[in-house]
């Protein structure tokens, strides 16, 4: 029954088994009845993670080192229970941005870095590549014990002798299937439902193999656990103290690093982030696989330690631990219950290794190849018209490639390794994409510099500590470092860096690299600045679980729709780009614009063939003018910026209040002193009203009364009541001047006229007054005459009301007037001076103000009672304001000639004056 | 927004990793049947309750 055929049958057969399933999933899917859509499959294939390794490796595991093979399942199992937060808010963002592997997912993060991408996907390969090549060679051990049993000597691994390697037939089977299955047309999605329905299927299988061979150890072999447990402990006397603690290698410390270790990993293995995250289909589904993938691991564990037991107790009859799920049977002398280990392993392996190389491909090709052709000129790719044949070709090869190595690195350094050790190797420096991949989820600040130099310091360490000790311990190299360090260097020790001793290995890598990575991430991030499309993207994930993100990224650049099309359907074909773009074929001329949306999904459509990068240079090398980043900052400023506009323009409103508050009080103090000046102008007028009135009254009654007066005193008193009329009537023909002055109505007739004609008319008019008071006027004037433009009227008033002033100031005694007239400049100038005491400088502009005099007046009048008709107050204020209509000005100064008071009116000469002067002085 | 869901989730893989790390490990740590040390024994234990915890938070949610 176990002859070469029979096993090769089987298992060939079993493979064919898988091509079926996948096709029957790939058909369904096709129908659009998706055999996918469904929780329980989605666990059962994120059950890739056990591979080979769990298969045999853990009951080799509990065998010598105790319960530590828990720890590789109790990691995820936590992973899983905050799943719900975590991964799916990784769905979430891959689904949103078209994301197709872990390396896309890091690069997308960082600003849709190709250096990230590239780096995250050469990382995948090296830590990767020996853990394919261990699935390998379970296959070949696990074929060599079924074949040769009780023959358990280890297979001999050569190159030359590939063909009767039963492992290598099976790669090049499972290279078919995965080109079939893997890269059968370029999707979007990069989803491969075919390919999970076949990975689910074979979950059942090696969870069945397992449980099968368990039972059997257990109760067949012997009478339940306790029957196990208490010959075990007959049998073997210090076989109770391997499952304790102690023999945990780094004790409680180990355990911990370990734990989270595979935490860790479970996470950022590029397989399971392929079926985690990219080949979800319903986020919902990951409630069940919350509690269901868990209980998987569960299961598949429950009977290692019995089996281990079991084994144990064997003795030679079943060989080396790594191998008992296998010999235990075959021991026993059973047939078929072998043959189905077999196939368990077969398929832990197989679909361990379909999962990982498509994973893999995608990232070789997407982040590795496809950036590298399109930046190279010479190929010209950019001008071609159909690169989606590329595009598979690339996945194709890659695909062939990653097989092949994987299985020259097993034909050539397998042998060395053991099963567990190459398990955690790989596991280490898959964790090392863990704080650039959990961070960037949570920190918006973490940057691109940090996550390049924390991944690149992480794997350096990781090499120092775990891999290059595993080459010299594998025979490989001379081992004398590992104990006195590198030229001696007692700090450079790989399993005790910096002297720390006394971990377990795999802690002491995981701390350290760990430690470097996280500090350089974090430490780089706080120091360096993000680019644009960095703090895009950061805000895109660190927020992808609020429902305000579900926001498309909007381009704002310009591009024709043919060449959005030709682009796509280069890449695409042109089913997928009418597909995308919900539009038939645009023609050649068709250079209308194309939307942001059809931009946007176009991006989307060929990042989910190449990768984020790959597709933004696609797209810029199409579309014009701004793209992703401006405007996608712009909406995330737009918040700040609108806050900063609302608050400028508060800020601009408030202080425009202000100034127009100070305006308001200014405007209404003037109306206040307006309205107290008007109020003591009313006071003031019905005050000079007053006076004359009351005279005239009083003697008016006088004379009604009083019946005998005589003649002569009744002609006085008439005498005095006509003067008091008449200046009664002055002083309201003044007030209306003033009035018209004030209000702008004053009508002037502006005539030429001769200055010295109204100086003597003028002159004339106050003779009698002078005479009255002995006032001796002496007059200067040019004998030429002086033309002007003036209302000769007016102007008389000004000069009565100045050379009245001057008489009624002139000193008593003496009293003297002077009148001159001079040209000055264009203008003609003439000065009032009495001898009187003169005006003091701080009272020259205050006699100008309205009703400024009748203080001084009234002063005097207590001097001088009624000696001297009184003024109105109002003389100067008027004649200010004539000469000022008439374009001249008035003022008050100190007199030259006796230092008293001195009047100074300018006007302007008449223009024909100016002129005929000009003509004269030619002529003469 | 973290909905009660979540929190119990957080709280219940908080609870799984002490129960799992190393001052309440040691205590689980005694010898048991046959002088085998009661460690695994529990851990299975424990990982079992965990599993029902996850399933009834998030089956019950899943229904409501």
């Amino acid at each position: 029954m176990r002859s070469s055929a029979i096993v090769l049958i089987v298992a060939f057969s079993y493979l064919a088994l898988l091509f079926v399933i996948a096709a029957w999933g790939d058909r369904r899917a096709e129908q659009r009845r998706s055999l996918v859509n469904s929780p329980t499959i989605y666990s059962l294939s994120i059950a890739v993670y056990c591979t080979a390794w769990t298969f045999y490796g853990s009951v080799g595991r509990a065998a010598t080192t105790g319960p530590s093979f828990l720890l590789i399942y109790l990691g995820p199992t936590l992973a899983m229970l905050c799943g719900w937060m975590l991964i799916r808010k990784m769905i979430r963002i891959a689904r949103a941005q078209r994301i197709t592997s872990i390396a896309d997912f890091i690069s997308a993060r960082y600003g849709k870095s190709g250096a990230i991408g590239a780096l995250v996907a050469l990382i995948a390969i090296i830590a990767i590549m020996p853990y394919i090549a261990l699935q390998l060679k379970a296959i070949t051990v696990s074929y060599a014990i079924l074949t040769q049993y009780p023959d358990q000597s280890q297979p001999q691994l050569s190159l030359s002798g590939f063909l009767q390697d039963k492992a290598f037939w099976v790669a090049l089977v499972l290279s078919v299937f995965i080109i079939l299955f893997g890269t059968r047309h370029l999707d979007a999605s990069e989803r491969h439902e075919g390919m999970v329905t076949a990975i689910a299927f074979e979950s059942i299988v090696k969870l069945c193999a397992f449980l099968a061979v368990g039972a059997f150890a257990t109760f067949i072999l012997y009478d339940g656990p306790m029957d196990l447990v208490t010959q075990a402990a007959l049998l073997i006397p210090d076989i109770s103290h391997r499952f304790g603690l102690d023999q945990v290698p780094g004790g409680a410390l180990g355990w911990f690093g370990t734990l989270i270790l595979a935490l860790l990993a479970f996470i950022t293995l590029p397989r399971q982030f392929q079926v985690l995250v990219v080949e979800n289909v319903n986020e919902q589904h990951l409630r069940r696989a919350s509690w269901l993938f868990p209980l998987y691991l569960l299961l598949i564990n429950l009977f290692v330690i019995p089996i281990a037991l079991a084994g144990l107790m064997g003795g030679t009859s079943t060989g080396e631990p790594d191998n008992f799920v296998l010999t235990l049977p075959l021991a026993a002398g059973l047939d078929w219950l072998p043959l189905l280990v077999f196939i368990g392993g077969l398929s832990a392996a197989t679909s361990m290794m379909i999962v990982e190389t498509i994973a893999l491909s995608t990232m070789v090709s997407n982040q590795l190849v496809m950036p590298l052709l399109i930046r190279l000129p010479s190929l010209h790719l950019d001008k071609r018209h159909d690169l989606s044949g590329w595009l598979l070709g690339i996945r194709r090869i890659a695909i062939i490639l990653i097989l092949i190595l994987g299985y020259l690195y097993h034909a050539l350094i397998g042998e060395a390794y053991s099963l567990v050790t190459i398990g955690l190797v790989s596991f280490a420096a898959a964790a090392q994409f863990a704080p650039s991949l959990l961070l960037g989820l949570y920190w918006k600040g973490a940057c691109r510099s940090g996550a390049a130099a924390g991944m690149i310091a992480g794997i350096l360490v990781w090499g120092w500590t775990l891999l290059i000790p595993g080459f010299a311990l594998s025979g490989w190299l001379d081992t004398g470092f590992i104990d006195k360090g590198p030229f001696d260097l007692g700090w450079l020790r790989p399993y005790a860096l910096f002297g720390l001793e006394g971990w377990d290995i795999y802690t002491h890598a995981l701390f350290w690299s760990l430690l470097l990575n996280l500090g350089l991430l974090v430490g780089l991030s706080l120091f360096s600045r993000q680019s644009g499309l960095e703090q895009t993207q950061a805000a895109l994930f660190t927020n992808a679980l609020r429902p305000e993100a579900a926001q498309a990224a909007i381009w704002q650049g310009h591009a024709s729709r043919y060449e959005l099309f030709m682009l796509l359907s280069r890449y695409l074909g042109d089913g997928a780009s009418i597909r995308l773009l919900g539009h038939t074929r645009p023609k050649q001329d068709d250079d209308s614009p194309a939307t942001p949306e059809m931009i946007a999904a176009a991006e989307h459509g060929l990042t989910g063939a190449l990768g984020s990068a790959t597709a933004r240079i696609l797209i810029n090398s199409v579309v014009r003018g701004e793209a992703l980043e401006m405007s996608s900052i712009l909406s995330i400023l737009d918040t700040t910026s609108q806050a900063l506009e609302y608050n400028r323009r508060l800020e601009q409103k408030s202080s425009e209040l202000a100034r127009i508050g100070e305006e308001l009080r200014s405007a209404n103090e003037r109306l206040r002193e307006l309205d107290r000046l008007k109020d003591e102008f009313v006071a003031m007028v019905s005050h000079e009203l007053r006076t004359p009135l009351t005279s005239i009254r009083a003697f008016a009654e006088i004379l009604r009364d009083t019946g005998q007066i005589p003649d002569e005193k009744r002609a006085h008193f008439i005498d005095i009541i006509v003067r008091e009329s008449e200046r009664l009537s002055r002083l309201i023909e003044e007030i209306l001047d003033m009035a018209r002055l004030e209000s702008g109505r004053m009508t002037l007739k502006p005539t030429r006229c001769n200055f010295n004609e109204v100086i003597h008319h003028s002159v004339e008019a106050v003779t009698r007054l002078n005479e009255e008071r002995g006032v001796e006027l002496e007059l200067k004037l040019p004998a030429q005459p002086c033309w002007i433009v003036a209302d000769p009227d007016r102007l008389q008033q000004v000069l009565i009301n100045l050379l009245g002033n001057a008489n009624k100031f002139a000193a008593h005694d003496q009293p003297r007037v002077l009148l001159t007239l001079t040209p000055y400049k264009r203008s003609y100038r003439l000065a009032v001076e009495d001898n009187g005491p003169g005006i003091a400088e701080a009272e020259r502009e205050r006699v100008f103000e309205k009703f400024h005099q009748i203080e001084q007046a009234r002063e005097q009048q207590h001097r001088t009672p009624a000696s001297h008709p009184r003024g109105t107050g109002l003389g100067l204020p008027i004649s200010r304001g004539i000469i000022n209509h008439l374009g001249g000005r008035l003022w008050a100064d100190r007199g030259e000639q006796w230092g008293g008071a001195c009047f100074i009116l300018e006007l302007p000469q008449a223009p024909e004056q100016v002129q005929r002067e000009a003509v004269e002085s030619q002529a003469g | 927004m973290k909905t009660p869901e979540q929190g119990r989730l957080l709280a219940l893989s908080l609870l799984g990793l002490v129960l799992f790390s190393p001052p309440l490990l040691l205590l689980f740590d005694q010898p048991g049947i046959a002088n085998f040390s009661t460690l695994s024994g529990i851990i299975f234990l424990i990982w079992a309750l965990l599993i029902l915890c996850a399933a009834l938070i998030l089956e019950r949610h899943h229904e409501e």
